[in-house]
């Protein structure tokens, strides 16, 4: 029971990790990016790649699961996104699918249709017993990662210079700009911090959620979900719905495994009609 | 002064709603491929499902302005009521298409209620919703859809208990096209009619119609669960030509690709749906002919590359290129520019 919880938490932490890069994009930039995942899967083929093929060390590809695609989402955000910021959703949603695409079949070309296989470092292997609960030793790696992950990311958001600038950039874009903000630049740097952390997420996740081309689709829906559910105007918000959804996942597979996805999606339904807006924010 | 309008307002609509001289081409020549192009009838049966399923989704996100990455829902509901029916031996096929028409026409009715609410990020969610959830409900109940493996051991009787499907596929063209077209002439007559317009303000702006005393909510719903029957029916051709029901019907990528077809052939009038599933299908068979497994690449550069090229312009020249071939020099209230449907 208390292992099925600590999964869930794992899984959560690695949920929001790979989202939360979204919230900024989504919430921010009112952008609707469902290449997210794509990002994500960069991130994961990186660390894959350089572990399989250049026996480079797992805890090294780490950083480099999260520069490659930081870059890859720099590149694309100024070449590419920023002509779309202002367009309709619908256009929004058909180019980031269009990218989708793009990135499954150019992994598929690349690397072959089957899941890669990383092989965890021996340190974090196997189960350890803490007061009677069966913990993971990999789980509890991703949760203390992701743990300070999303306290430095409340901290940035919150003390820092760019912090306060990019929520008065997110607040209202046009008086940002009046006050010299520069705004552009600002949403140009916070993409690219989020494709990476997308990056890093999905380094981290190939051991528990698996990874081969098809990854950006598969979990898009999980994605938006944290998003939607948990709002865009915090990290908080996302944080706890990422949290919830993998308790709820994890705790679903185990119990009622017949009733599968299907507890979440309607869940995701009901939210989204009772409260548009998201399940921890306040009515606008 | 308002019957003046109102005379304005008749006189552009019957004047809109004559048919043109290439609209009647473009039938004759689907028609003529009936006998002219026999080993491709069964490429062409696709085309024409497609090209009714992407006219379903024209009419709610062209004329109405409902964003959906669920449209799949109804045409996986329609496909597998046909491919249950048939399987438990009720093979006639109208009979079926009725059925698959009801059923998707009822979730149509339920779920419509989800969509009129929130912004389009709501609405592409819930929706994406809709359609999750019922792919993994034909996913578990594998004792009534057979689950994973596909419905298995569908047979049809023959048509009107005249025609017998053939292994060519010339009686499931002849019996997809004509249905496609019966329901485009409908699909046709509504959107030329007040109804139609009244969406179409609906579209371009939700606030001034609902001041205007246009009934926003009622009209959206009665629209979404039209296109929901379309969507249902075009499933249901879809099982009863190929015989075979899989999950696949209910796939992400089936919204997806149905948005692409209608994005390619331009949203917001009827053949663009029609124009798009030929494009869509050759376009895939060349480049699936050309590197089979990587097609999917290609379909998502062109999307890319249509979307940054502006989709509105080439809907436009597409459309005057259409208004040129069909002989029309009507400017019609499509040329206006077009309000962001944004919530406000």
């Amino acid at each position: 029971m208390l292992t099925i919880l600590f999964d869930g938490i794992a899984y959560g932490m690695l949920l929001f990790v790979l989202a939360c890069g979204l919230a900024v994009t989504l919430g921010l930039m009112n952008f609707v990016n469902l290449a997210h995942g794509a990002f994500a899967m960069a991130g994961g083929y990186i660390t894959a790649v350089l572990m399989n093929r250049m026996g480079v060390p797992f805890l090294a590809t780490l950083p480099l699961a999260f520069i490659g695609p930081a870059i890859l989402g720099l590149v694309l955000e100024r070449t590419l996104y920023k002509r779309l910021y202002t367009r309709s959703h619908l256009d929004q949603v058909l180019f980031s699918i269009g990218l989708v695409f793009m990135a499954v079949a150019a992994i598929d070309y690349s690397f072959g249709s089957q899941q890669q296989l990383i092989q965890l470092p021996t340190w974090l292997q196997g189960r350890i017993d803490i007061l009677g609960v069966q913990v993971g030793l990999y789980r509890s790696f991703i949760i203390v990662i992701c743990g300070a992950l999303v306290v430095a990311l409340q901290l940035i958001l919150t003390k820092t210079r760019f912090g306060s600038r990019l929520r008065a950039a997110v607040d209202d874009p046009r008086v940002a700009r009046g006050l010299g903000i520069n705004v552009s630049l600002i949403f140009a740097t916070t993409f690219a911090f989020g494709s990476g952390l997308a990056g890093l997420g999905g380094a981290l996740g190939a051991e528990i959620l698996g990874l081969d081309p098809t990854f950006p689709l598969k979990f898009m829906i999980y994605f938006l979900i944290v998003v939607t559910v948990g709002g865009t105007t915090s990290i908080t918000g996302p944080f706890l719905a990422s949290l919830l959804l993998g308790i709820a996942d994890v705790a679903g597979k185990y119990y009622v495994p017949s009733v599968g996805a299907f507890v979440i999606y309607t869940l995701m339904i009901v939210v989204l009609v009772l409260r548009p807006q998201g399940l921890f924010e306040r009515a606008r | 002064m308002s019957t003046n309008i109102a005379d304005y307002v008749s006189a552009t609509l019957t004047r809109r709603g004559r048919w043109g001289v290439g609209e009647i081409l473009f039938w004759l020549i689907a028609a003529a491929t009936l006998y002219f192009l026999p080993e491709r009838h069964l490429i062409l049966n696709e085309i024409a499902i497609i090209g009714l399923f992407a006219i379903s989704l024209d009419l709610i996100l062209g004329y109405a302005g409902i964003v959906s990455l669920g449209h799949a829902a109804f045409f996986g509901l329609g496909a597998y009521t046909a491919g249950i029916l048939a399987r438990n031996g009720i093979a006639d096929p109208l009979l079926g298409l009725g059925a698959a028409a009801i059923t998707a026409a009822i979730l149509g009715f339920v779920t419509s209620f989800l969509v009129l609410r929130g912004s389009d990020l709501t609405k592409l969610m819930v929706t994406l919703g809709v359609a999750l959830v019922l792919g993994e409900i034909a996913n578990q109940a594998s004792w009534l859809t057979g689950g994973a493996d596909g419905l298995q051991g569908v047979t049809m009787g023959p048509i009107l208990g005249l025609f017998e499907f053939d292994i060519f596929g010339t009686t499931a063209y002849a019996y997809s096209l004509t249905v496609t077209f019966l329901l485009f002439i409908v699909a046709r007559r509504i959107v030329v009619s007040p109804y139609g317009l009244s969406l179409r303000s609906i579209r371009d702006n939700p606030l001034k119609a609902r001041a205007v005393g246009i009934p926003v909510n009622r009209r959206l719903i009665a629209i979404y669960t039209l296109a929901a029957a379309y969507a249902g029916v075009a499933g249901a051709l879809l099982a009863q030509t190929t015989q075979f029901v899989s999950l696949d019907v209910l796939a992400f990528h089936r919204s997806a690709d149905v948005m692409l077809v209608l994005v390619i052939g331009g949203v917001g009038y009827l053949y663009g749906g029609l124009i798009g599933a030929i494009v869509f299908k050759v376009l895939q068979d060349v480049i699936s002919a050309w590197t089979p497994q990587y097609w999917q690449f290609w379909i998502g550069l062109i999307l890319v590359i249509i979307v940054l090229a502006g989709r509105e312009r080439l809907t436009e020249r597409v459309r005057t290129l259409w208004k040129g071939v069909a002989g029309r020099t009507a400017k019609s209230p499509d040329t206006l520019p077009k309000t962001s449907a944004r919530e406000v």
